[in-house]
């Protein structure tokens, strides 16, 4: 690519109303895996996922960075989920890589056993990525998960979190948010939607495991999503990355607000954006334009009842948790921060 | 080279033997010592190259070995009764998915009440999950049998469980000629998998298949288990001219052959009960033995020939079908369909009943009277059963039936002792 000539105009260096970096704006080297002629395509067109998807989108973009970053020598096991079901029904697949599915609770067991076979086997440069929703990672598969962590195995999982269990019809997870409507946590009662004061951060956990490397990221951002996986893969040892997979049919939204949903729920501070490394946090994404709960929540119909008057004391606790997290991590963004 | 060596010990040399890539480990008893062992084969450089995991469950366990396998290498691991139901989604999944994964049980009863002596129930929980299920008598047969494991599987694409008796056979010093490794590399060929997950050929394995081919999908795993009866006999025949042996089949017959009554059984009791039945045919008795070797797939054809003459048959067997009755029994029922035998069913040793030459003998003379009932306990208090029956029926908060009748046993052991 020849070199850009130099404007004599302002760089806009951000889009119109995000803070998102103009890919052809910056070096060639930082430039996105998906504008490059080579990406792999690893999860192919012509899958079955929802208009919308989030979790088809990160997927896409991790995988294609992950394919990048090993030159292609990448190998997946899938847990049982959306990501699974919509993919790949025999005869055909979306895949372009090796793909495994065996279980809902297993991914992580299962990629610690190709890790195992290719270090026996003497392929190092072949890398392995498990990848699951969050009921199959935080819930279900949280065993075998902790136990790639305390083996330090070289496994890259990846959860993509839609808060829920959507492939079942939406019921709740550990990683369901507080007042949301599941199937399982209907808006009826005195505190309707899914119960304040439960569930688990399992980014924070991985952390306490003390792996080489744990990232959150969001699809609002690919570009610092490829990023923190093209980081993941140049580490060896056990690394997890969660995703938050916007899902337009469980969360009530429209498919065309996925983004931003996405770029809300990290603005408002409901879904920090960290780094950890060998068990300390390492890096935060600064908050640069807050928003409010509110203004993430109105756009999705499974908080809508956190809108009706007697329930107002929800959307006020729900903002005292993204303000809690804006505090513990220190997301606000000051004047000489990183952005 | 012969060896006097503890069953756990002889089978990790025999797994060792057999060039695994990929052990994971987790313990349970009885199984417990075999994968200690190995790991410190893997440790100390003896076993190589070899990845020796330590997992974090069962279902971990038999999940590791599941992705070590699709990615083409050697796998194995060791089971036992709980550890078993724990990972039985991953049981089914890798026959499923047609992983030749070699697995020990270590046969040990299931809970509650918890109890961590030797019956089959482990094994028999597993018996339609699509492994091959190859019971063993002696310590040399385990050894023997999990070489003739590792060919099977790999040959078939079909996991394979090798089950032996907990403790009786996991726990006890025995003679055994292990194999040297010139034999069991002559006999054992490297692992070439028929899938295998490969960055330069890629694949997606373990995908949704619905109604439209699960029927024919399922009836193939039957069909290829059918067809390894014949495998099973070639391969342990093989294994036999190499070894010397007579180890691994689909049946060992003792002394059957035109015999009015057959005991049919499986495992290590043969071992008791050979000693018993030689004694009754010295007295005149036309009684003789079988184990089936093979229970999955079952050796119906074989099972029919070798029972052709009998007029009556035993079939003894530590495990039980609740509300049913005998699962070998069952089985060998269907197989001998149309022989009009008199098929007994006998379930004893659950959880680590001493089964002893003195009550087997009461137990074979009242089959050959004709009084043994259609399903018989073996060695089993009705009395103390009778007097928890009496309990509920008195009272509605009588407590747990197992304690109430372990404190009985424990009152008539002691009035015994008075």
């Amino acid at each position: 690519m020849p070199q850009l000539p130099e404007s004599k105009q302002k760089v806009k260096f951000y889009q119109t109303g995000t803070f998102t970096v103009g890919n052809r704006l910056l070096e060639q080297d930082h430039r996105t895996v998906q504008a490059t002629i080579d990406r792999s395509n690893s999860l192919d067109s012509g899958h079955r996922a929802c208009q919308g998807c989030g979790e088809a989108l990160g997927a896409r973009f991790a995988i294609d960075a992950a394919m990048r970053a090993t030159n292609n020598q990448l190998i997946a096991a899938n847990a049982t989920g959306c990501l699974e079901v919509f993919t790949t029904p025999y005869p055909e697949t979306a895949w372009s890589i090796p793909w495994i599915h065996s279980l809902f609770g297993n991914a992580s067991a299962v990629a610690s056993g190709i890790a195992a076979a290719l270090k026996v086997k003497g392929r190092a440069d072949v890398r392995v990525i498990a990848q699951g929703g969050d009921g199959g990672t935080t819930d279900i598969g949280f065993g075998c998960l902790s136990g790639t962590f305390d083996r330090n195995d070289d496994v890259l999982y990846i959860c993509y979190n839609n808060q829920a269990y959507m492939n079942t019809g939406v019921q709740r997870s550990s990683a369901t948010p507080a007042a949301a409507r599941t199937a399982t946590t209907q808006p009826v009662g005195d505190e309707p939607g899914n119960v304040f004061n439960t569930g688990k951060s399992v980014p924070l956990v991985a952390i306490a495991h003390q792996i080489p490397y744990v990232a959150t990221a969001s699809v609002h951002d690919l570009h610092d999503l490829e990023l923190k996986v093209t980081k993941a893969m140049q580490i060896r040892g056990a690394r997890y990355i969660e995703i938050f997979v916007p899902c337009p049919l469980g969360w009530g939204s429209l498919p065309g607000d996925t983004i931003k949903i996405a770029r809300y729920a990290v603005e408002c501070g409901m879904y920090p954006l960290i780094e950890g490394e060998y068990g300390e946090i390492t890096a935060v994404t600064k908050i640069r334009r807050r928003v409010t709960v509110a203004d993430y929540a109105k756009l999705q119909k499974r908080f809508a009842h956190v809108f009706k008057p007697e329930n107002a004391h929800q959307l006020e606790q729900l903002q005292a948790i993204a303000d809690r997290n804006i505090k513990r991590f220190d997301l606000v963004y000051r004047e000489g921060d990183e952005s | 080279m012969l060896k006097q060596i503890e069953g756990s010990q002889a089978v990790a040399e025999a797994v060792a033997l057999s060039r695994p890539e990929v052990i994971s480990a987790y313990p349970i008893t009885p199984q417990t010592h075999i994968v200690e062992d190995l790991g410190m084969m893997v440790k100390s450089g003896k076993l190589a190259p070899c990845e020796f995991l330590l997992v974090e469950s069962e279902f971990g366990a038999l999940s590791a070995c599941i992705g070590s396998s699709a990615a083409g290498a050697r796998s194995y691991t060791a089971t036992s009764s709980q550890g078993m139901l724990f990972m039985m989604e991953a049981v089914y999944n890798a026959s499923g998915m047609g992983l030749p994964i070699v697995m020990t049980v270590g046969n040990r009863a299931i809970g509650a009440p918890i109890n961590i002596w030797n019956d089959w129930s482990d094994s028999m929980s597993a018996r339609d999950a699509g492994w091959i299920q190859l019971f063993v008598e002696t310590n040399q047969e385990a050894v023997d049998v999990h070489i003739q494991a590792f060919r099977l599987a790999e040959e078939l694409s079909m996991p394979v469980m090798v089950c032996m008796d907990g403790f009786i056979l996991t726990h006890s010093y025995s003679q055994v000629d292990m194999p040297s490794q010139e034999l069991v590399d002559s006999y054992l060929p490297p692992f070439q998998p028929r899938q295998v997950l490969d960055p330069s050929a890629p694949v997606s394995m373990g995908a949704m298949v619905g109604p439209e081919a699960f029927t024919e999908v399922r009836y193939l795993a039957h069909h290829k288990q059918r067809e390894a009866l014949k495998l099973i006999t070639e391969q342990a025949a093989e294994f036999g001219a190499l070894s010397g042996r007579d180890s691994g089949g689909l049946l060992k017959e003792y002394d059957c052959a035109g015999k009015e009554t057959v005991v049919v059984t499986m495992g290590s009791v043969i071992g008791t009960m050979k000693e018993v039945l030689a004694e009754m045919r010295q007295e005149g008795h036309s009684i003789g033995a079988l184990t089936v070797r093979s229970f999955r797939p079952f050796p119906i054809e074989a099972l029919q020939e070798a029972l052709k003459d009998a007029k009556r048959v035993i079939v003894f067997e530590k495990s039980l079908a609740v509300g049913m009755g005998g699962i070998l029994a069952n089985d060998i029922r269907m197989a001998t369909r149309g022989l009009h035998l008199a098929v007994h069913s006998v379930i004893g040793g659950l959880g680590g009943r001493p089964i002893t030459r003195a009550n087997l003998r009461r137990m074979f003379e009242k089959g050959l009277n004709d009084q043994l009932n259609r399903i018989h306990f073996h060695d089993m208090r009705m009395d103390i059963v009778n007097r928890e029956l009496d309990r509920e029926k008195a009272q509605r908060r009588s407590g747990s039936a197992a304690e109430n009748i372990l404190s009985d046993v424990g009152l008539v052991a002691a009035a015994k002792t008075i």
